[in-house]
Order: C-alpha cells, then sequence, then structure tokens
C-alpha cells in the first residue's frame, strides 16, 4: 500500500444487507486512507449501490460497523452522513429541477443570517464551488432543471463539495460529461487528493480507473472479493473478478459487410429543430450500425427522430425501399415499418416497473396477441415461456413485479418487448450503459443473432470497444451531422476518438453517406 | 462574465421565476380597471371596498391551499377549517376588546391545530394529502356544524369594522393580504423550512438524498395552511357578523382555492409557484362575478362563467405544447 | 395486479372484514338489519354509487381524477328528464336513458380531450367542466327546480325488481360490474390503462396511443356519473339542482378504501365494490344508532350530520392506516 500508511480514514467491517429474501451485501469489508482514490469495481447487482446508499446514509444496514476517523458512526439518515463528513454524488442526481443552482449548492448546508436564508453568502459559495469544479458558464440563479445534463452533472458535483466532505463518493458522477469537463473533473480530484480527502470511486470505464485510482476494491454478488494497488492487475483478470468466471474480451464475430440490395432503411437530409442537420445514412438488412462520437452531439435524438417521436422533423425517410411517413412511435411499430426502439432510460422509458414481468414483456405486442380487444392469455404464455428462455431472463417468475430485477435483467425486458413485435430495423439508445459485464455480452450475442437473421440494427453507445467489436460500421456523429463514416480497418479506437472530435486528417473529406 | 451581465441575467432568472404571477396580476387589473370603469360612481371607494372584502376571502383561502400544493401535496380541507374558524369566531371573538383579542387568538390557533392535524396524518400517518385532508374536511365540517348547528352568532362589533373598512380608500381587507404576505408568507419563503418545501415539491427523492429535513417541511406546510384559512374565516365572520357552517360553502372555496392557484402559476405538481400570484388568482375569479353584473348577466350563470375562465387560463398553459419539439417532454 | 383469477389483495380483504363488522353491529343496534330485505335495500342504495364509482375508478386508475362527477350527475338526470322537451315526445320517452348517458358521456369526451390532447392537469380541467356543466343546466332551468318528470322506463329502473329478489339498479351495477371486470383483466384496454398509470412515457415510447385511451376513459367515467344520475332521477320522479353534490366524496372514499391507490396504476374492481358496500353501510349505520340522541339527552344538542361526518373522516383515516400507507423514504 502506500508509504508512511496510516490508519484507514474510513473503515467498514462486516455489513449486511438484505431486501426481503435478497442478499444486497453479506459481510463486506472496505477501508479507504485520507488522500487517496480508491476504486470501487463489481457488476450491477454486486451491491456496490446499496453500499454506498449505506455509506451515504440514505439506507440502513443490519450488520456491521462503520468506522469514521476512529469513531465508531452510524447514519440513519443523508442528513447524518453528510454532518459527519461524508458526501456522495449519486448516479441518479440528487438535484430539484426548479430551484436554481445557487439552491441546490447550498440546500443541504444552508447558510443564514438572522434566522432567514442569507443568500448573498449562499451565491458566493455557489460561485466557489462551481469555479473549483469548472463549471464558470454555470449561472447562480439558473434553474436547475433547464441545464443540459452534463451541467448538472457538475453542479452536482459542487454540491457535495460545498460541505468540504472528508470522504467523498463518487458513483458513475462522470457519465454526462464531455471529455474537456472530464478532464477537468479529474484534476479537480487529483487536487482533493492531495489536500487530504478520501474518494471512494465507481466508474464501468476501466481508464479512467487507471487514470486515477490508487487502490481497487471489487464486490462480487454482494460480498467483498479483494483489494489490491491500482495497476496491479490486467484488465481481463478484474473483470475475470468481477464476474466470477473465465472471460474473454472478444465480442462474437462480425458477419461481414452484406451490403446489396434494397436498404431496410434509409435516411436522406434529415434534419430537426437545429439540433439534427442534414444526416444521411443506409442501414441494410443484416448489418449493424453503430452511432459514435461524443455525448450530445445528437445520436439520441436522431434515433428518437427515426422513432417518430419527435416534430418537425425535415429530410426524408424510406424504409423497405419505400418512403415513410414516421409520425409516431405507433407508426413506426406498424408492421409495415417495423421499427423498435430500446430508449435510454429503461425505468422510466422502457418499462412499468410496478406491473409484472409479463405484462411488461408482451406490452407493445398485444394487438397481435388478441382479437377484438380481448388478449388470448395461452398465447401469450406461449411465447413469454419461449422468450424468457431464449433471453436467460433471471427472475422470480413472470409474475414478479419488474422492478424486482436486476438492471440487466430488467433492459433484457425491455429488448424482449421489442423482440415480440418481430421487428425490421432496431434502433438502440445506449442499451448497455450501467449493465454488468455478463449481460453486456449476452446483448451482443443477442444483436449479432439478430443481424444474421436479417434485421438491422442501427446502436449508439459511449463504450468505444463495443462500437468497435459489435459494428460492421460507425458513423460518428459531431454537431448534430454525421461527420465521418469508419468501417474494417479504419474502424479503430483512435480514429474514432479523432472523428469525435472532429480532427480530419489529410486528405479526408467530410463525411456523407456511406456509399 | 462581466458583473453588470450576471446581474442582468439574475433579473431575468428572478423574471422568469415570477411569470405566473405577474401575468394574474396583468389579468386582474385588466378585469378590475373595465370592471371599474363600468360602474356609475367609477372606482369609488364603496366599490373598490366591496370588491377587496370578497376577493380577500378567497385570497387568504388561497394561499392556505398554495403552501401544502408547493411539497407536492394538497389540502382539501382548507375550506372547512376557514368554515370552522369562522363559526368558531363567531362563538369567541365577542365581548370586551380583551376578551376578543384571545378570541382572535384562539381562532388561529384552531387554524393551527387543524393544519397540524392534517400535517402529521400526512406525514407521521404516511397517508395521501388527497384522502388525508378529504377526510380531516369531513371532521371539520362536522366540528363546525357542532359549533353552529345554525347560522347565527355575533363578532365585536369594533373588531369587525376595523377589519373590514377603509382608511383613506385602502381597505383593511387589502392590509390585512399585505400584512400576511410579507409578515408570514416572505419570512417564510427565506427560510430553510419554507425552502425545503420547494425541495420535497420539486423531488422528494432527491430532497431525501440532500438531508432536506423533509418531514419537519412538510408539517410546517400544513399548520401554515391552516393558519391562513384561519385569518379568512376570523374575515369572513367579521364581514357576515355570524357563524354557518354550509357544506357547499366550505366545499366551494376548496375547489375555487385550487383553481384560483393554478390561473396564479403555481404548479400542481409542486415545486414552483407562490402565494402571490395566488391572490391575484383569486381576484380575478372573484372579478369575474362582477364583471358578470356588470355586463347584466344572470348572476346564476357565475358557475360557468368561472369555469369557463378556468378552462380557459388551463388551456393557455396548454399553449406551450405547440412549441413542443420531442414528444417525450408531453409525458411524465 | 393482473392475475388469471381474480386476486384479492390485503386493502380489499379488510375492507370485506369491515363490512361484517358493520354488519355484526347492525345487527345488534336493530332488529331486522339483518333481514334480507333490509339487506337488499342496502344493495339497492349501494348501487347508485357503484354505478358512479364504476367510472371513476377507470379514471383514478390511470393516474388522473375526475371532479366533475356532481354535475355530470345532474346533466344524466336532467337531461333524461327533460328528453322530451328537447328531443319531441316521440323520440324523448323512448330514448330518455340513453339520451342522458349520452350527453355524460360527451362531457366526459370533453374532459379526455382536455387531458389528453391539451395535457391538462385532469383536476382542474375536470373541475373546470364541472362548472360549465353546472352554468349549462342552470340555464336549461333557467335557475329554477326543473320541472320535467322521469320516465316510467327511469322510474322502473330505479326501483323496480325485473328479477325477483333483485332491485333493479343491482342488475345494472352488477352488469356494469362484470363488463368492468372484463375490459380490465382481459382486454388491451385494461392493461393499457393500468400502464398508463404506472408510466405514461413507457406506454408511448411503446408504440401505444395512450392519449385515445385516456379520452374514452373520462368518456365513460362521464357516461357511468350520467347513468347514476338517470337512476338518482328515476328514483325521485325527477331531477333536481345539486342532485350530485352529495356524491363526489363518498365516490373517491370509496374507491380509496377499496385499495386503489390515488395516484394510478393499482387497484382492483372488487376492491372498489367492497369500498362502496362499506360506505354505503357505514351511512346506514349512522343513521340507525342515532347518536345524536345519546348527547341529547345530556343536554348537548347537535344535529344528525355532525356525527356522519366526523365518523365518515375518522373511518377513513383509520382504515387508511391500515392498509393505505405510502412507503416510507428508506
Amino acid at each position: 500500500m502506500g508509504e508512511g500508511a496510516s490508519d484507514p480514514l474510513l473503515r467498514v467491517e462486516g455489513v449486511s444487507k438484505h431486501y426481503g429474501g435478497v442478499r444486497a451485501l453479506e459481510d463486506v469489508r472496505f477501508s479507504c486512507r485520507a488522500g487517496s482514490i480508491h476504486a470501487l469495481l463489481g457488476e450491477n447487482g454486486a451491491g456496490k449501490s446499496t453500499f454506498i446508499k449505506i455509506l451515504s446514509g440514505v439506507v440502513q444496514p443490519e450488520r456491521g460497523r462503520i468506522v469514521l476517523g476512529g469513531m465508531p458512526v452510524s447514519f440513519p439518515t443523508p442528513a447524518a452522513a453528510a454532518e459527519a463528513g461524508i458526501s456522495c454524488i449519486f448516479q441518479e442526481l440528487s438535484l430539484l429541477p426548479d430551484l436554481t443552482v445557487a439552491d441546490n449548492i447550498n440546500i443541504a448546508d444552508p447558510l443564514r443570517r438572522l434566522g432567514l436564508i442569507d443568500r448573498t453568502q449562499e451565491r458566493r459559495r455557489a460561485e466557489q464551488m462551481l469555479a473549483r469544479v469548472g463549471g464558470e458558464d454555470i449561472h447562480p440563479a439558473a434553474p436547475v432543471g433547464q441545464l443540459p445534463l452534463s451541467r448538472q452533472q457538475l453542479v452536482e458535483i459542487a454540491k457535495a463539495l460545498a460541505r468540504r466532505p472528508k470522504v467523498l463518493i463518487l458513483d458513475e458522477a462522470t457519465s454526462a460529461l464531455t471529455a474537456a469537463d472530464v478532464a477537468k473533473v479529474f484534476t479537480l480530484l487529483k487536487q482533493l487528493r492531495t489536500e487530504g480527502m478520501a474518494i471512494v470511486y465507481i466508474s464501468h470505464r476501466m481508464h479512467e480507473i487507471a487514470e486515477l485510482a490508487d487502490e481497487c476494491t471489487v464486490f462480487r454478488n454482494g460480498r467483498y472479493i479483494e483489494t489490491f494497488a491500482a495497476g496491479t492487475r490486467s484488465d481481463d483478470a478484474i473483470v475475470e473478478m468481477m464476474i466470477g468466471r473465465e472471460y474473454s474480451s472478444a465480442f462474437p464475430p462480425l458477419g461481414g459487410t452484406r451490403r446489396e440490395g434494397t436498404p431496410a432503411l434509409a435516411v436522406r437530409n434529415l434534419s430537426w429543430a437545429g439540433e439534427l442537420n442534414d444526416i444521411s445514412l443506409e442501414v441494410h438488412p443484416g448489418e449493424v450500425v453503430g452511432l459514435g462520437g461524443l455525448d450530445g452531439q445528437g445520436q439520441r435524438q436522431f434515433l428518437l427522430a427515426l422513432f417518430g417521436a419527435l416534430i418537425g422533423v425535415e429530410g426524408t425517410i424510406e424504409v423497405a425501399g419505400r418512403p415513410a411517413k414516421i409520425g409516431s412511435p405507433r407508426q413506426a411499430k406498424s408492421p409495415q415499418l417495423g421499427l423498435a426502439l430500446i430508449p435510454e432510460d429503461r425505468k422510466n422509458e422502457g418499462l412499468m416497473l410496478p406491473m409484472t414481468v409479463r405484462e411488461n414483456l408482451s406490452f407493445a405486442a398485444l394487438e397481435t396477441l388478441s382479437r377484438f380487444g380481448r388478449i388470448d392469455r395461452k398465447a401469450e404464455a406461449e411465447q413469454l415461456d419461449a422468450l424468457v428462455r431464449q433471453l436467460a431472463i433471471k427472475s422470480d417468475g413472470l409474475d414478479g413485479p419488474v422492478a424486482a430485477l436486476s438492471g440487466g435483467n430488467q433492459q433484457k425486458v425491455v429488448i424482449g418487448k421489442w423482440l415480440m413485435t418481430r421487428p425490421r430495423i432496431v434502433l438502440l439508445n445506449d442499451p448497455t450503459r450501467g449493465i454488468d459485464v455478463g449481460t453486456k455480452q449476452e446483448i451482443y450475442l443477442l444483436l449479432r443473432r439478430l443481424a444474421q437473421q436479417g434485421t438491422a440494427v442501427l446502436f449508439y453507445s459511449t463504450d468505444y470497444d463495443e462500437l468497435i467489436g459489435c459494428c460492421d460500421r460507425v458513423a460518428i456523429f459531431y454537431d448534430g451531422t454525421i461527420s465521418r463514416m469508419l468501417q474494417g480497418a479504419e474502424l479503430t479506437e483512435r480514429n474514432l476518438v479523432g472523428a469525435a472530435l472532429n480532427l480530419s486528417s489529410a486528405g479526408e473529406r467530410p463525411a456523407s453517406n456511406a456509399a | 462574465m462581466t458583473v453588470g451581465g450576471a446581474r442582468d441575467r439574475n433579473w431575468r432568472y428572478r423574471l422568469a421565476a415570477q411569470r405566473g404571477a405577474l401575468a394574474a396580476a396583468a389579468i386582474f387589473a385588466i378585469m378590475f380597471a373595465v370592471y371599474g370603469a363600468a360602474q356609475p360612481t367609477g372606482l369609488s371607494s364603496d366599490v373598490v371596498n366591496t370588491a377587496a372584502n370578497k376577493g380577500a376571502l378567497l385570497a387568504l383561502v388561497a394561499m392556505a391551499q398554495t403552501v401544502p400544493v408547493l411539497t407536492g401535496g394538497l389540502d382539501l380541507s382548507v375550506g372547512m377549517i376557514f368554515m370552522l374558524t369562522n363559526c368558531l369566531a363567531s362563538v369567541i371573538v365577542t365581548g370586551s376588546p380583551v376578551m376578543t383579542i384571545l378570541g382572535i387568538a384562539g381562532v388561529l390557533a384552531a387554524g393551527l391545530a387543524c393544519g397540524l392535524v392534517n400535517g402529521l396524518i400526512v406525514v407521521y400517518g404516511r397517508l395521501q394529502p388527497l384522502i388525508a385532508t378529504l377526510a380531516t374536511s369531513a371532521i371539520y365540517f362536522g366540528i363546525a356544524l357542532a359549533l353552529r348547528p345554525q347560522p347565527g352568532g355575533d363578532v365585536n362589533g369594533d373588531f369587525a369594522d376595523l377589519m373590514t373598512r377603509s382608511t383613506y380608500g385602502v381597505p383593511s381587507s387589502v392590509v390585512l393580504i399585505v400584512a400576511a404576505v410579507v409578515l408570514i408568507w416572505m419570512p417564510y419563503r427565506n427560510s430553510t423550512l419554507g425552502r425545503a418545501a420547494y425541495a420535497v415539491g420539486s423531488s422528494e427523492q432527491a430532497a431525501y438524498m440532500s438531508g432536506v429535513p423533509i418531514a419537519r417541511a412538510k408539517l410546517c406546510a400544513y399548520t401554515l395552511a391552516g393558519l391562513f384559512a384561519a385569518v379568512g374565516g376570523l374575515l369572513l365572520t367579521c364581514l357576515t357578523y355570524s357563524g354557518e357552517a354550509r357544506a357547499a360553502l366550505g366545499g366551494d372555496y376548496t375547489l375555487n382555492s385550487i383553481a384560483a392557484l393554478v390561473i396564479g402559476g403555481t404548479s400542481l405538481f409542486g415545486g414552483s409557484g407562490g402565494v402571490v400570484g395566488s391572490v391575484f388568482g383569486a381576484f380575478v375569479m372573484r372579478t369575474v362575478g362582477d364583471l358578470l353584473v356588470v355586463f347584466n348577466i344572470n348572476p346564476v350563470l357565475q358557475p360557468l362563467f368561472v369555469g369557463v375562465v378556468l378552462l380557459f387560463a388551463v388551456s393557455l398553459g396548454s399553449l406551450r405544447l405547440l412549441r413542443v419539439r420531442n414528444k417525450l417532454d408531453l409525458y411524465r | 395486479m393482473l392475475r388469471s383469477l381474480p386476486k384479492i389483495d390485503v386493502a380489499t380483504l379488510i375492507a370485506f372484514g369491515c363490512i361484517v363488522l358493520l354488519l355484526l353491529l347492525g345487527g345488534v343496534a336493530k332488529p331486522g338489519f339483518l333481514s334480507v330485505d333490509y339487506l337488499g335495500q342496502q344493495l339497492q342504495v349501494a348501487a347508485f354509487l357503484g354505478v358512479i364509482a364504476t367510472g371513476e375508478m377507470i379514471v383514478i386508475l390511470m393516474g388522473q381524477i375526475d371532479l366533475s362527477i356532481p354535475w355530470t350527475i345532474g346533466i344524466g338526470g336532467m337531461m333524461a328528464t327533460g328528453a322530451s322537451g328537447i328531443l319531441g315526445t316521440a323520440l324523448g320517452v323512448p330514448l330518455a336513458v340513453p339520451f342522458g348517458i349520452l350527453c355524460g358521456a360527451l362531457i366526459g369526451v370533453v374532459n379526455g380531450w382536455g387531458v389528453a390532447y391539451l395535457r391538462a392537469p385532469s383536476m382542474i380541467f375536470t373541475l373546470g367542466m364541472n362548472a360549465v356543466a353546472q352554468g349549462l343546466m342552470v340555464y336549461h332551468t333557467g335557475g329554477f327546480a326543473p320541472q320535467d318528470r322521469a320516465t316510467s322506463l327511469m322510474i322502473e329502473l330505479a326501483s323496480g325488481q325485473w328479477i325477483p329478489g333483485f332491485s333493479n339498479p343491482l342488475l345494472v351495477w352488477i352488469a356494469l360490474g362484470a363488463l368492468t371486470v372484463y375490459i380490465l383483466t382481459r382486454t388491451v384496454f385494461g392493461r393499457q390503462i393500468y400502464a398508463i398509470g404506472n408510466r405514461e412515457r413507457a406506454v408511448f415510447l411503446s408504440g401505444v396511443d395512450s392519449r385515445r385511451v385516456t379520452l374514452i376513459a373520462f368518456a365513460f367515467s362521464g357516461a357511468c356519473a350520467a347513468a347514476g344520475g338517470v337512476l338518482l332521477a328515476g328514483w325521485a320522479n325527477r331531477s333536481y339542482q345539486a342532485m350530485g353534490d352529495p356524491y363526489l366524496l363518498p365516490t373517491i372514499a370509496a374507491i380509496v378504501l377499496g385499495g386503489t391507490n390515488v395516484l394510478g396504476g393499482r387497484g382492483t374492481y372488487l376492491g372498489t365494490v367492497a369500498g362502496v358496500i362499506l360506505i354505503t353501510l357505514l351511512q346506514s349505520i349512522l343513521s340507525v344508532l342515532q347518536p345524536q340522541d345519546y348527547f341529547a339527552s345530556m343536554g348537548i344538542k347537535l344535529p344528525a350530520d355532525v356525527f356522519r361526518q366526523v365518523v365518515f373522516g375518522l373511518v377513513i383515516i383509520v382504515m387508511m392506516m391500515l392498509y393505505g400507507r405510502e412507503k416510507a423514504m428508506r
């Protein structure tokens, strides 16, 4: 470990937490020294979220001890944890959309004068914190809900720092940030480390962990597995620790580009609301086309436009050679068009959480399972059983609420829902975000199988490895348009990054429809 | 950005936040001007006084409704607290000045107590506000009826006169509203509990994770609602010199308070809006009735016009939909 | 939750348990309370509330609320009794009932359009429509009590007994209830209602037109309320001003006491049936027990209504504490 290793600032021992019959955490331990960055690794369902919820007082452990600065502590509420000096930046932001940036930053620790809120002081503190995290362009009086997601994430970080915590926990805190923001945040974290803060960092991005972490701890299935110094294990070894079985980082083999015949989907000169500009693209049956580029360049909106969720879309779209006007998701889903969209936010856009797995799975295809409005239960059950087996959805039975499933299995339900409509074209909006490695593999296999069966797949991802491993071609988005098309030997991480940043090398032509 | 530039942006943000209240104020101003112009004597002191007194009643109940709505809740019992305190006042706000003052204190305390009970049931009972306040509204009506089985009672004449007259053309009821806003609302708005109320309405989950005192914020909100309703009940007693427990009246005030709040720009989902907008919203609703008399429309048709005004106000909100580019914004 | 068999959940069980309690209490307090005749009467009274609550339940399941019930009931009653004046005697008499219900459905369509297409908050929009409906009816009657009489069919429907032992309103309720259970548990529409109450955004992105479903649900609610008004007018032999006002709170209370979540997405029709019967029995018990006499003997004169109201409120609070509590934050 480090030289002159002092007692760890934060020490956790024997912590357990169960939800009903499900073991979220079993006898885990963890320790983090002041002035260090400690990465916490594990799949979804490994217990990381529950662990940090316990540390930040959102949830209570059934057993175990937390020792902070040598003193045993317990946190019955988030306020208590914050009081003790633990600040957490959550994956689901803890921001209040109707309140201003300054209100949000100060709300956990208000500054008062004569019993009332001292708005001048609070504003000053907000400006200081924003400057610290590199968000000088954010106005303290702006309502947080109106800011783009990347700015919101910076406000969340500023808010966590406002209390000058001793321990800072970051849970996927950089997922929505631009590359420039991320660089600034990393500099800040390293600075905080020098100042003696203990930082717990959770991320699925290996390169971030490689850059930041001093130590790493792996959880698996709610149990503590191992702690090791950063850099002393290979990526593959780490992943094996996380999923507990032999892991090869290979993706399923590509099918080779088959681009003859009528495209399943042909887009020409598509524009929308100034955010999408003159996009042209073709996807053939059996192709997996990726959308790459930095976050926020229009990829998500493009998929929504194709699915009929946007108003005022200009340009032409042809499905299976015929011009199509896609005015709503209902139209998009119709058998003539056969589109499917796996949306960005599975909990709020893909599923009805309190309803059963069965009800969710059959929801998009109910019309085909019914006659004169009456649902054919037998047909439904047969198709669902087959589907659940095909997708290996792990759940407590089809009639349990889908909310009880892990993130990966929930995503499988969303995908399964759309497979039931037998789509011709499948659109996916960052489908593996926040999903454990094991399920990711299954999804890659599934996409490849779909392509082999002749489905056209169009898929936006923020993960370069995924784009390279899964896609026949990748369209890089920049500023609402496709700046470059990469395929074959060109499809490397270096080129992906370069194209994302819109760096052109000599002799490059700006991208048009990849013909 | 330059200091001047930042200050400009600041004002623009603050203005944007008050959009609803300003719109309601503007609508009220126009309507009242029309009303005043149509009066044979113009905007005389008497005309203003009568309008102010009627409007202030609903304004106070609307203020009461606003605070729990800010937390994302609802109070269906404000109309009944209004009636209960009216009946109570007709019993105890009488007699010598000392007795009167004690009576006033008692009435306000009763309002606070009713509000507190609502808050306790919602916070610690963890019942949905709609249901909890529906139930308590029945209970409060029962108590009001027990206090005044028949309309009647009395109130200290000097006090009533003070509350309902105009001094130099300024109606006391307007002074009362302004006092309520300045002395109760504004300190609350700028306190941690007041901001906490907005936070809870904006996102209760995020507020919890941010360590906001949710229970205290909600309790305070419902209790404050009871206080505002009690002030309204007092004013009603001063106006009618009696107490009356009529279910339809209480129900009307409750539902109209919700309408006033919406016209005034407060969101029914919580997290945005404020009491000032609701005051103007209430006056807009009352002026509709007055305008009907001016234009010689059968006053019995008042509900029709109030309903149309309400539907119109709500539909104005829907104009925003025309600018929607992403249909996902339409669905929760 | 939807199952292949109607599953009874905790809330419904507790509601039925309370019904049994009330029956015992009533049996003790008044001889003849547990007689078939008296219970039959209770069911008949409950049927009026039951018909109205059916429509409202669907709307609440979607996460909305219909506050235009009071005057939609009025419209149903007044348009049915006034049908001959509007459609002429030849059409007016036979078509009185469907005409009344249709007018209610029209109010519901406007409600549904405002909520689904204008995206207006249902609480406010239906509130406004209630006032508009009131205004229209006042205009129609000129502000006076309506003079029209109920048709003989209406009277039959409200007070007759086509099947011996079952009052007609009860039959109407049973038929409507059976239809509703079928819709909720076996049809695409029913699933969509629950789904919208849970997460409308996911419904939209699943390619379902939630707006149409919402519109139809509100139309149904308006029709049910109007049907209740038709029955009420038949019972009283005429329609009268503000005939629907006493029904709003008991309707919502019955639905909620039956275990339906007021925010939508959860609830069974069986629960609503229990809630309706519970509320009806409660009101009957209170009029049987005459608590105000007991207080009068002590010298305190209180109207009977005081007890009705206070007990009503307390019962709701106590029962909701048993099964209507929200989950704690952590």
